[in-house]
């Protein structure tokens, strides 16, 4: 902003002629296709640079906190799939095991049912990723690496499937387990997958990382520091993007993530570039995961054994009397965690998921608080796209890899 | 070395007389309970001299008819350690009162927590004195009640319907 001097949003005066100059004021949004959802920004423009960007948010709104105040802990589940939609299976397996921290059961989960659950969060995090760049090159022009990224994207939902019958809201485990064993060919399916992805990878890899023009609308654009970034409460890919090595996984591990071997991919410049570089490197890690979970995934029961807690089998429901009581109370009440309070945090695609949970001693909880990665995230729009071009706020946009459905709730 | 944290809570008390009112350990996570008149301060101090740069949440709990005072602010501070095994969090509770619902904000500590202070007063009602830029953020900027207390009525369209009729008057002038 060197050739004009900054009197208010709307208008500069010219340092060369001492006029006064009009910013345009332009709405991006609410229906926007780059804006990933009904996000809407307002850009103050000085010919093509950014003065200020203001984004305004809750469009989407729905009260998912309010509602859960409401219904017992199991019908909140549902909710949780409706926040990051791209990755849904993540934010169900965070909310049930916050709801196991609450209850002190963690230890009671069979291995099986764990194992299981790294597997689908790892998918989760591959699925999310993969629509995070392919939009993210989309937005930019580059229509064959978004087609290539929706294409493996269907070979997970189609996993997904199998194991829940749901592809995007999938509402799957249960709190103390899994609702019922892994089909048979989900070990199959999974391995398949695990031998075609990687060929994919490489070639969205060889599309995008060398290619001239997506280095060009992403090296140094939406710039934001470590410190700054630390500062704002990122986290994710936009946050390992500067330099900083945070993941939840392995600071505060949890479904045993401490047991795998996997790195945290970080990348030191800040900007779009550094992004998309750590999400795909974050996909290769995943994949390894996967492989280390399904060469142990054991046998054995696949729910904790408590009746308090989990269902009874249904085929006991239909003829067990005392099953069948059990299963109405469940149902009904709900099982009812000690008074106390919680926060339970998991590594989400887009950054440090956590459910804050407060419990009456009641079968509905009293309080569920959701801190999504991409409400916060959203914070450092203005900052990273101030004195950048139009055309950058999109890709800025894209490396943030927003969900409006978590942002607003 | 590892990160010792009730040396920590230790100094705090020092620094800050009768500010800390007790800490709880529950489920691993330790909670320390605060004034509210010190708790911009107790987060720079924590912040500064004991390397909690990170706000991992910020939020607050309505106790309507459950406990005096009535709300509850809820932060929970993250530090990085040099090693993945020393990250240390450790979760801050002040009360705020009903008839005075406004504690400092900690925006010029985090501006991290500019959009979060937003949210609770939008939620709330909760007042942060010293935020940049306090407007409501989820709801219509004109909308009257505070969803998330306990005393709101969620079956009472009112507030929604006067601000909505009010945007559709405004799209006709």
């Amino acid at each position: 902003m060197e050739r004009v001097e900054f009197i208010s949003e709307r208008s500069v005066i010219n340092r060369e002629t001492g006029l006064r100059e009009e910013n345009m004021m332009l709405n991006m949004g609410p229906q926007h296709p780059a804006t990933h959802g009904v996000l809407r920004v307002v850009l103050y423009l000085d010919g093509e640079m950014v003065v200020k960007a203001v984004p305004y948010i809750g469009y989407l709104h729905r009260g998912i906190e309010k509602l859960c105040e409401h219904i017992t802990y199991q019908q909140c589940l549902p909710y949780t799939d409706r926040m990051d939609y791209l990755a849904s299976i993540c934010n169900n397996i965070g909310y049930i095991l916050a709801v196991e921290k609450l209850l002190g059961i963690e230890d009671e989960i069979p291995e099986r049912a764990k194992t299981a659950e790294v597997i689908l969060f790892e998918l989760g995090r591959i699925e999310s990723h993969l629509v995070g760049i392919g939009t993210n090159a989309l937005d930019l022009g580059a229509m064959s690496a978004f087609l290539y990224c929706f294409k493996e994207r269907e070979r997970i939902y189609e996993i997904l499937e199998t194991v829940c019958g749901a592809r995007l809201t999938t509402s799957y485990p249960r709190v103390g387990g899994l609702p019922l064993d892994l089909p048979d060919d989900f070990e199959e399916k999974v391995w398949n997958f695990l031998k075609i992805f990687p060929k994919t990878l490489t070639e969205v890899d060889k599309l995008l990382t060398r290619n001239r023009i997506w280095i060009d609308r992403t090296k140094g654009v939406a710039f934001i520091s470590g410190e700054d970034a630390v500062d704002l409460g990122l986290t994710g890919p936009t946050l390992r993007g500067s330099g900083v090595p945070y993941d939840v996984r392995k600071a505060m591990p949890y479904l045993g993530y401490e047991n795998y071997d996997f790195e945290v991919p970080v990348a030191t410049d800040g900007d779009t570039y550094s992004r998309y570089l750590c999400r795909l490197e974050e996909m290769h890690q995943s994949l390894k995961i996967i492989e280390q979970a399904l060469k142990n995934l054991p046998d054995g029961p696949y729910a904790a054994d408590l009746p308090d807690v989990v269902l009874p089998e249904k085929q006991l429901t239909y003829t067990r009397m005392e099953s069948l009581i059990r299963h109405f109370v469940l149902v009904y009440e709900g099982f009812k965690p000690p008074a106390g309070e919680v926060q339970h945090a998991v590594e989400n695609p887009k950054g440090e998921l956590s459910y804050y949970l407060v419990s009456d001693g009641s079968g509905i909880p009293y309080r569920m608080r959701v801190r999504g990665p991409s409400f916060v995230n959203m914070q450092a729009l203005p900052q990273i796209v101030q004195g950048s071009l139009v055309a950058d706020v999109i890709a800025a946009i894209g490396s943030l890899d927003i969900v409006l459905g978590e942002i607003d709730r | 070395m590892s990160f010792d944290l009730a040396s920590a809570i230790e100094t705090l008390e020092g620094s800050f007389p009768g500010s800390i009112t007790g800490t709880v350990e529950y489920r691993g996570e330790t909670t320390v309970l605060v004034d509210k008149k010190d708790i911009a301060g107790i987060c720079r101090t924590l912040k500064e001299s004991f390397g909690f740069t990170f706000l991992a949440e910020l939020t607050a709990v309505d106790y309507l008819e459950v406990k005096t005072p009535r709300f509850e602010m809820v932060y929970y501070l993250h530090r990085f350690g040099p090693e993945y095994d020393e990250n240390v969090r450790i979760k801050l509770k002040a009360a705020v009162t009903e008839d005075d619902p406004k504690i400092d904000s900690v925006t010029p500590v985090w501006k991290g927590a500019d959009w979060l202070e937003r949210e609770v007063y939008d939620m709330f009602g909760i007042e942060f004195t010293g935020h940049p830029d306090p407007r409501r953020i989820l709801m219509p900027e004109d909308y009257g009640p505070f969803p998330l207390r306990k005393d709101f009525d969620v079956r009472n369209r009112e507030a929604s319907k006067l601000s909505f009729e009010k945007a559709l008057d405004q799209d006709a002038e």
